[in-house]
């Protein structure tokens, strides 16, 4: 099947070699073009949020050069007449004015808008894709970092963007914000008054966000995301389990010109949502918020949905503030503020080193896990999306009761219980689906897949008939490396001595940690030959022989052939 | 530690599906012919067949994209553009529509037409790359810490710390410069937050209307927002200054005093007529507006947070994160009969702050 | 007759025979019930204010009492005015079908001329406001501007900044402004019915009303440029259409951009197996390892 090669015409032959010649890039750019790409759905959401950046950049330059990011008031009178007469900060005149009378300017706010919507829900949702795959492990765990930090300058990015258009909405947004400030203990008034430029609302706040938004952490985001594909580039991207995919390889389809066109075809599907989204879908709709007065408020005020956990966490909140000596520590605003978006932020950074701590697994890992492979990990990964998301949902509860006819404060109380109750009961519920999901792919791999065919027994039974999985399918499911148990704690070895890691209450810990990452469900024993006779035992891992204060070796499983 | 050593030097290769033979070490330096690279699909009619679609979905783009050109030149917007007496919220409307949709058609019908070129005009190709051990080899790493040491050497900073000691103390304050330089993004706080602009005498006017108001404005049941007269278009002070005046029905209204240490805060004293009562419009959680008022239940809630506060009763907080009642107004009449404020907020109002109190 | 019957085992046979019955009953139901509580009153009241009264006396007698004095099931209606009872009655909220957290707008049974009736004896107990007129709530030449400026901050924290509703506590909620008529508008900011607050004319001027009820209409009679307009409820539908449709669309896409596909997958040299492709020299295998 061969076929003419492709002659390069002169002139690309020319400019290649004129660059070369400068920049020594043929080998370079070789080893670029034959970078392997593996395939598979979940790999493409972090994507979505690289193409959003840079639709984010384009279309802010062009809302850039038409905003007004000023607070001077003025009287509008413009083409949107309902609001004719009003006084009105430039900022906001402006964005009306890019919305009526801008051709193409309520497209560009749209899909800049939403946008940002998506480049948030891709992050989070490329985020936990990695983190129920284990893609965060040696020696993906910067780059792991990089993301939550790329996360958090997102949120901020679209917290000041949303702002600074001065409506009604955001601007109660902002006084929240100073609000919360403001509580800070011992530093708090200096740092709303230093942010605001005094008293609250001020002038200067709009033209800081400005500068914060369009320049300070664009730049930091692009560094990051810059360093994030580096990265990524360098250490080769992980792969699914499966067949002829090992630790030691990358298998998928060359950067040129396969990866270059499906990325074309990504960016112009990604853009295109965002265009049906912006012609079809109002977001954001200032004109009806009305300009930013201190003295008025709408009912179902929520920020965008990334903030919505901390608006969430405030409405959860019962009263509570500490007045001693003269000083209010004002708990209610503080505890809100700091404890979930803390516990989710610091629990994801220090989960990839937390997870090395407790399997002892310091190996690499390029194969990633299929969830059910980690329960542990995935427990705690539902336990964490149940406790965003009921703060998440806590903080729409005004919008809830009124669709749902629930009354008020109901929504509130079950949120209270159910932010501590959920999460609990959620790992233990994934946990166990997780093991019951490992107990199938067991029996898989001992009796094969029913073929749907119904065979009747000699002795009247019927059982359904099966047939042993393909390879493919084998090096899918047999795909399983549970990291080995580490000794008991405080349990002597071959000379008597108890391992120094794992004596006292951190050792105790570290065991307590390690059975919930290695339990597992064990392959049957013996070779199951009837149905239902091979018992999959639940349990740990063989331990290891292990020197003192040595974390075992991983195990040897490798998606490999049969 | 555990990493999966490779055995050194052969490189065996590997034929996915079928068992593994005995492992074959390969003289890398010489390998068969190989059959030529392919660069076509297997089936050339449906390559062709896709190529068609292919090329009629970018003609549909390119028409799409032209549409929106002209969308943009026909469809005008802005009042003093579209012709009189039109409705420039229709003309946007209209705009958006036109070039969103022809742009959605553009980039979909690229989109499209990419994923069917890549699905089904390439070969279907799957190629494996070898991962290479991230960690250095031993000998690159001892190299390297030798050259970085050798260079720490020869800068001497390991040697002389006489010459690294006073080289921290130069650029300590260098480093603190940018934070010096932010003090002044604002003034200091000093007393701002305790005080409002009301004082004695003030009249409350209603906001956006300014109109004066009496007591005899009121029935039962009645709410309005107030400003302090002539503050109108200060926003500073009105983020402070804004109060609720509450008309209740006459023996409704009862609480005793409060006093936040031997300040006086609340009083019965201070409403006009026991039922007419000024709070703060100021939530004291993190300072929105609270105006949601309920006649039924006399409950002020405030809509961001659900604090909820007893207008009966000094409005306390009966639920939501709130701590403190909303702060009350001390009302008067004037000598023309309109009501005023008869003193500043006793406390600070709005949200709690460190130095409170 | 004969074709029905030679269909009665059709399958969709049973189902046809339930519909049918379902349609002769209602028919039945409608031409004999007669049309509900627009029943005509026992005798026909020479006065507007007679003619309530006996509609008085049957539909909120009940509840109210029979001198509107109020009872333990509902307020005295003694200066409560010809205002509130039109508002109540003309949104269908009175007579109220049980008693609960709120009374909500439902499709009222009584004619205009009834309502009037009613609010006119309601008016002659003890006085309370007078039904606007025409010219009381006519928007010409209000000043929407104003408008905007009172209703967002007397009005929005309940009923939303587009008059799209809200919750209130305890299971009640500020209704959607969409289907008031302006008359409904006046009496209800004149009266404060249930949980709303009143906004006598001393607070709110009749001028000041017409501008917020322009400003009502206005917003609710415009068009949504952007596309449609999510409930006009703010980011949280927003929100949700962002994950749902958003990120679903896009998962959708993505499985198709990275599905199988149905030819046989080949290396580059057409052999159909994956062979690892190792670097062939030392040389290539030392620069790619540095670049």
């Amino acid at each position: 099947m061969s076929d003419e090669a492709v002659k390069i015409p002169k002139a690309l032959d020319g400019v290649g070699g004129w660059l070369d010649d400068r920049f020594h890039g043929a080998r370079g750019v070789r080893v670029l073009m034959r970078k392997v790409f593996p395939d598979h759905w979940t790999f493409m959401l972090g994507e979505i949020a690289l193409w959003s950046f840079v639709i984010l950049l384009l279309t802010g330059t062009f809302l850039a050069l038409f905003f007004v990011p000023s607070t001077q008031p003025v009287v509008y009178h413009g083409s949107y007449a309902k609001l004719n007469g009003i006084t009105m900060s430039q900022a906001y005149a402006s964005t009306l004015n890019i919305s009526f009378d801008v051709r193409g300017g309520l497209l560009i706010r749209q899909i800049h808008h939403w946008a940002a919507d998506m480049f948030m829900v891709a992050i989070m949702a490329h985020m936990l894709r990695v983190f129920f795959t284990g893609a965060y492990r040696k020696p993906r765990e910067v780059n792991w970092l990089i993301g939550i930090v790329l996360f958090t300058l997102g949120m901020l990015e679209g917290l000041f963007g949303y702002s600074l258009p001065d409506d009604q909405l955001s601007g109660a947004g902002l006084r929240i914000f100073e609000g919360v400030l403001q509580g800070i203990p011992i530093v708090g008034t200096y740092l709303a008054f230093f942010l605001f430029g005094g008293e609250f609302p001020g002038s200067a706040i709009v033209p800081r966000m400005y500068i914060i938004h369009v320049f300070l952490i664009p730049g930091l985001i692009l560094a990051l995301i810059t360093a994030h594909l580096f990265i990524m580039f360098w250490q080769k991207h992980t792969q699914m389990p499966g067949l002829g995919n090992t630790e030691k390889n990358v298998t998928g389809q060359p950067f040129w010109p396969y990866f270059l066109l499906k990325g074309q075809a990504w960016f112009f599907f990604i853009f295109g949502l965002l265009a049906v989204l912006s012609t079809f879908a109002q977001i954001n709709p200032v004109w009806l918020y009305g300009p930013y007065t201190p003295l008025a408020i709408s009912s179902a005020s929520q920020p965008d949905w990334y903030m919505g956990i901390l608006e969430g966490a405030l409405r959860i909140m019962p009263s509570w503030e500490i007045n001693f000596l003269g000083h209010t520590l004002t708990l209610s605003v503080l505890i809100p503020f700091a404890v979930p978006l803390g516990i989710i932020f610091t629990g994801a950074a220090l989960w990839p080193f937390f997870e090395q701590w407790a399997t002892g697994d310091r190996s690499e890992h390029h194969i990633n896990d299929r969830p059910r492979n980690a329960p542990a990990r995935t427990g705690t990964g539902v336990a964490a999306i149940c406790f965003y998301g009921i703060l998440w949902a806590e903080g729409a509860n005004d919008v809830l009761a009124d669709r749902f006819d629930v009354p008020l404060y109901t929504i509130t109380w079950i949120a209270r219980i159910a932010v501590f109750v959920v999460p609990i009961g959620a790992y233990f519920v994934t946990k166990r689906i997780c093991l019951g999901l490992q107990r199938h792919d067991e029996s898989l791999l001992t009796h094969g897949v029913e073929i749907g065919i119904i065979k009747q027994l000699p002795d009247g039974g019927f059982v359904e008939e099966e047939r042993p999985l393909t390879p493919a399918e084998r090096a899918v499911v047999a795909a399983k490396k549970v990291p080995a148990a580490l000794p008991a704690p405080g349990e002597p070895d071959a000379n008597g001595v108890p391992a120094p890691a794992s004596r006292g209450v951190m050792g105790w810990a570290r065991g307590v940690a390690n059975r919930a990452f290695t339990e597992t469900v064990l392959p049957p024993d013996g070779h199951g030959n009837g149905h239902g006779d091979g018992h999959e035992a639940l349990g740990q891992p063989e331990h290891a022989a292990v020197g003192a204060g040595e974390p075992a070796e991983s195990g040897e499983h490798d998606g490999e052939e049969h | 530690m555990s990493e999966i050593e490779e055995p050194a030097g052969t490189a065996p290769r590997r034929v996915i599906g079928t068992p593994s033979p005995a492992p074959v070490a390969v003289d890398t330096q010489e390998k068969p012919a190989e059959p030529p690279l392919i660069t076509d699909p297997t089936d050339k009619a449906h390559a062709s067949r896709a190529e068609r679609l292919v090329a009629a979905l970018f003609v549909l783009a390119f028409l799409a994209g032209c549409g929106f050109i002209a969308a943009y030149v026909a469809l005008e917007v802005g009042q003093s553009n579209i012709p009189a007496g039109a409705n420039a919220v229709d003309a946007v409307f209209r705009s958006n529509l036109a070039l969103g949709l022809a742009l959605s058609v553009v980039l979909l019908a690229l989109g499209t037409g990419s994923i069917i070129w890549v699905r089904h005009l390439t070969p279907n190709i799957e190629i494996a790359e070898a991962r290479h051990e991230l960690k250095s080899a031993a000998k690159d790493r001892a190299a390297f810490k030798s050259e970085f040491a050798d260079g720490a050497a020869v800068s001497q900073v390991t040697k002389r710390p006489l010459l690294r000691r006073t080289l921290l103390l130069a650029t300590a304050p260098l480093a603190l410069a940018p934070l010096v330089l932010l003090r002044d993004l604002g003034p200091l706080p000093g007393t701002a937050l305790r005080y409002t602009v009301w004082r004695k005498g003030l009249r409350a006017v209603t906001l956006g209307a300014l109109n004066p108001l009496r007591p005899g404005d009121f029935q039962p049941g009645s709410m309005i927002t107030v400003i302090p007269e002539g503050y109108q278009d200060d926003d500073n002070a009105l983020a402070k200054a804004g109060v609720i005046l509450i008309k209740l029905e006459p023996g409704q209204l009862n609480f005793p005093n409060r006093y936040n240490g031997s300040t006086l805060i609340a009083s019965m004293n201070w409403t006009i007529d026991n039922s007419l009562v000024a709070y703060s419009k100021i939530c004291t959680h993190v300072g929105c507006p609270v105006a949601l008022y309920e006649q039924t239940t006399h409950h002020i809630l405030c809509p961001c947070h659900q604090s909820t506060f007893d207008a009966t009763n000094g409005a306390w907080v009966i639920f939501g994160p709130a701590a403190r009642p909303l702060p009350q107004l001390p009302l008067m009449v004037d000598s023309d009969g309109y009501l005023a404020a008869a003193s500043d907020f006793p406390q600070p109002v709005g949200p709690s702050f460190w130095e409170r109190g | 007759m004969s074709s029905i019957i030679a269909r009665r085992r059709h399958p969709a046979a049973g189902y046809a025979a339930v519909a049918g019955g379902l349609v002769v009953a209602g028919v039945l139901y409608s031409t004999l019930s007669g049309g509900g509580a627009s029943a005509s009153a026992p005798a026909q009241a020479t006065t507007q204010i007679g003619q309530g009264k006996s509609l008085f006396v049957q539909s909120c007698a009940s509840c109210h009492g029979l001198d509107a004095q109020g009872t333990t099931q509902a307020p005295s209606l003694i200066g409560a005015g010809a205002a509130a009872v039109y508002f109540q009655m003309s949104t269908g909220r009175m007579p109220a079908k049980e008693l609960g957290a709120e009374n909500e707008r439902k499709p009222t049974d009584f004619t205009d001329q009834q309502i009037y009736a009613i609010a006119a004896y309601i008016a002659s107990l003890g006085g309370g406001p007078a039904i606007p007129g025409p010219a009381d709530v006519s928007t010409a030449g209000a000043n929407t501007a104003l408008g905007e400026e009172l209703f967002s901050t007397n009005c929005a924290q309940c009923h939303g900044f587009a008059g799209a509703g809200g919750a209130l506590t305890y299971g009640k909620n500020a209704p959607s402004l969409n289907a008031s008529t302006p008359t409904q508008i006046y009496t209800a900011m004149l009266t404060g019915p249930e949980a709303m607050p009143v906004f006598g004319d001393g607070t709110i001027t009749p001028q000041e009303k017409r501008d917020i009820i322009a400003f009502i209409t206005d917003t609710r009679n415009e068009p949504n440029p952007g596309g449609f307009s999510l409930a006009r409820t703010g980011t949280v539908t927003e929100g949700l259409l962002a994950w749902l449709g958003g990120l679903g669309f896009l998962v959708l896409i993505a499985m198709w951009l990275t599905a199988r596909r149905r030819d046989r997958a080949v290396d580059e040299h057409g052999v159909e197996h994956v062979t690892p492709e190792l670097a062939e020299t030392a040389d290539e295998a030392e620069s790619e390892h540095s670049s």
